[in-house]
């Protein structure tokens, strides 16, 4: 018996110093992003979408402030946490940045397909990092709760359900194959659980972000293209049909879930 | 020879329904994917093509396979696996460790899909050598993976079930679990017969720092 209880002990100790560990690292990380979050980068970006959306651009030299987000023209307050939804005027399922594709097309004249053809920290891909931080910021605190009311939105979450659950390329990855489980990590990232509701700021509600580690703010769209990246799968087309698809689905889980983008990222 | 007849007539009748509506579904998913990617360096859109395994764990959304389709998924995985052409399991454990700590392979970023550019991606998702902290957990603890199962010496007869079956693993994921997480390094040519006994030796040599 006493041997017993010894083996127990012997075996449970890596265990017990292996969860001090992990807690003083998780614990570092968390002071490490509250020292940051004194004073998020991201605020800067807010500063510069804002008055991008007010000024006159683009060929037509017209303000966004017509831009109809979901809530009516020129209402940016709640839009966010509404998004992707249907819009009848294009007779599409769009997210915050393919709506704004639209915006920047109809409105100020610019070709939204060269556009999207543009590489990430480019041209008017820039202008989108801006108005993503403003147009979420505009949003903070506010709780995800996507329309599900239109065939075409109910449509667009299987499309999305199926999407994550996708699996091929050479690792056979999906997105579930990562978020398809509470409490997993990636080395030391964790991992927020996309099937359901993650909790409040966590998984979809924390995007935008800024990222510390490339100085750089990311929409959910780049987020995406990073995520297909590692599943080393082929590379999606910014603001394409599975981009918005996922962002249903994963919108529609967070229900409930409070915003807190644009986020600060390691 | 009539009774067959009107049997799959019926049998057809009765599954057009459900079935026009899946395929319609499935033919709009697919356009979906097809037309939201692009090549990109190595990562070309064929990459999209699902074989019959990545098809049956999709639909099953995270579920468990019926037991028939999941038997038959690994038996066939299994069949697919090599014993080393050289009869030799087990490589360099340091090489193993390197490796094991490389994450790169097979994205878009890479120039080259050979195996000489792959890393095994294996901290990602599991725990290994005590050392090393920065491990993750998608993946079971493969720490002491050696030792806790009794391997002394990995040539010995009684050592033969737990090398061959870590070799059908790394080889073939899918053999032990047929909707496994793990890429299927030995059968989708991500890591070269090499480079897998370097892995093997990470996990099974009672030097490695695995098992130390």
């Amino acid at each position: 018996m006493r041997y017993l209880i010894s083996l127990v002990g012997v075996l449970l100790l890596p265990v017990m110093v292996h969860a001090q560990t992990e807690k003083s690292t998780a614990d570092s990380i968390a002071e490490y992003r509250a020292m940051l979050a004194d004073g998020n980068p991201a605020e800067l970006f807010e500063a510069k979408g804002e008055e991008l959306w007010k000024t006159k651009r683009g060929p037509n030299s017209a303000s966004l402030e017509q831009c109809d987000l979901g809530k009516g023209p020129g209402i940016v307050k709640g839009a966010f946490v509404e998004l992707p939804r249907w819009f009848s005027d294009t007779q599409r399922v769009q997210d915050l940045e393919s709506r704004l594709l639209t915006c920047m097309e109809r409105i100020q004249g610019f070709n939204a397909g060269e556009i999207a053809k543009t590489k990430f920290g480019k041209g008017e891909q820039v202008t989108l990092e801006s108005l993503v931080a403003w147009i979420s910021a505009e949003s903070k605190g506010l709780r995800f709760n996507l329309s599900q009311g239109h065939a075409q939105e109910r449509k667009t979450y299987e499309m999305g359900k199926r999407a994550f659950f996708y699996r091929a390329g050479p690792y056979d990855f999906s997105c579930a194959s990562c978020h398809g489980q509470a409490g997993k990590r990636i080395r030391l990232q964790d991992l927020p659980v996309l099937t359901t509701n993650p909790g409040d700021g966590v998984g979809f509600a924390a995007w935008p972000a800024y990222r510390v580690s490339s100085g750089e703010l990311w929409g959910m769209q780049r987020r995406l293209n990073d995520c297909f990246r590692q599943q080393r799968f082929p590379y999606p087309g910014y603001a394409s049909d599975v981009t918005i698809a996922l962002g249903m689905y994963m919108g529609v889980n967070a229900k409930g879930a409070e915003s807190v983008a644009p986020a600060l990222k390691r | 020879m009539k009774f067959k007849t009107l049997y799959f007539l019926l049998a057809g009748l009765l599954a057009v329904g459900p079935v026009a509506a899946d395929t319609k579904t499935d033919a709009e998913f697919n356009q979906m994917m097809q037309s939201s990617f692009r090549d990109e360096g190595i990562a070309t859109v064929d990459r999209l093509k699902q074989d019959e395994t990545n098809a049956a764990c999709s639909k099953a959304m995270g579920a468990h396979l019926p037991a028939a389709s999941a038997q038959s998924i690994e038996k066939a995985a299994l069949a697919s696996v090599r014993p080393p052409s050289d009869g030799k399991y087990l490589g360099d454990w340091r090489a193993g460790e390197k490796l094991a700590q490389n994450g790169r392979g097979m994205t878009w970023n890479e120039k080259s899909a050979a195996t000489s550019s792959n890393g095994g991606n294996c901290y990602n998702c599991h725990q290994l050598s005590k050392a090393e902290l920065s491990f993750g957990t998608i993946g079971p603890s493969l720490y002491r993976y050696g030792a806790n199962r009794g391997v002394t010496d990995p040539q010995s007869p009684t050592a033969k079930p737990i090398v061959e079956y870590a070799w059908n693993k790394l080889n073939n994921s899918k053999a032990t679990n047929a909707c496994s997480d793990m890429p299927r390094f030995g059968q989708a040519g991500l890591l070269s017969e090499a480079q897998l006994k370097d892995l093997m030796a990470l996990l099974l040599d009672p030097e490695s720092v695995v098992n130390r």
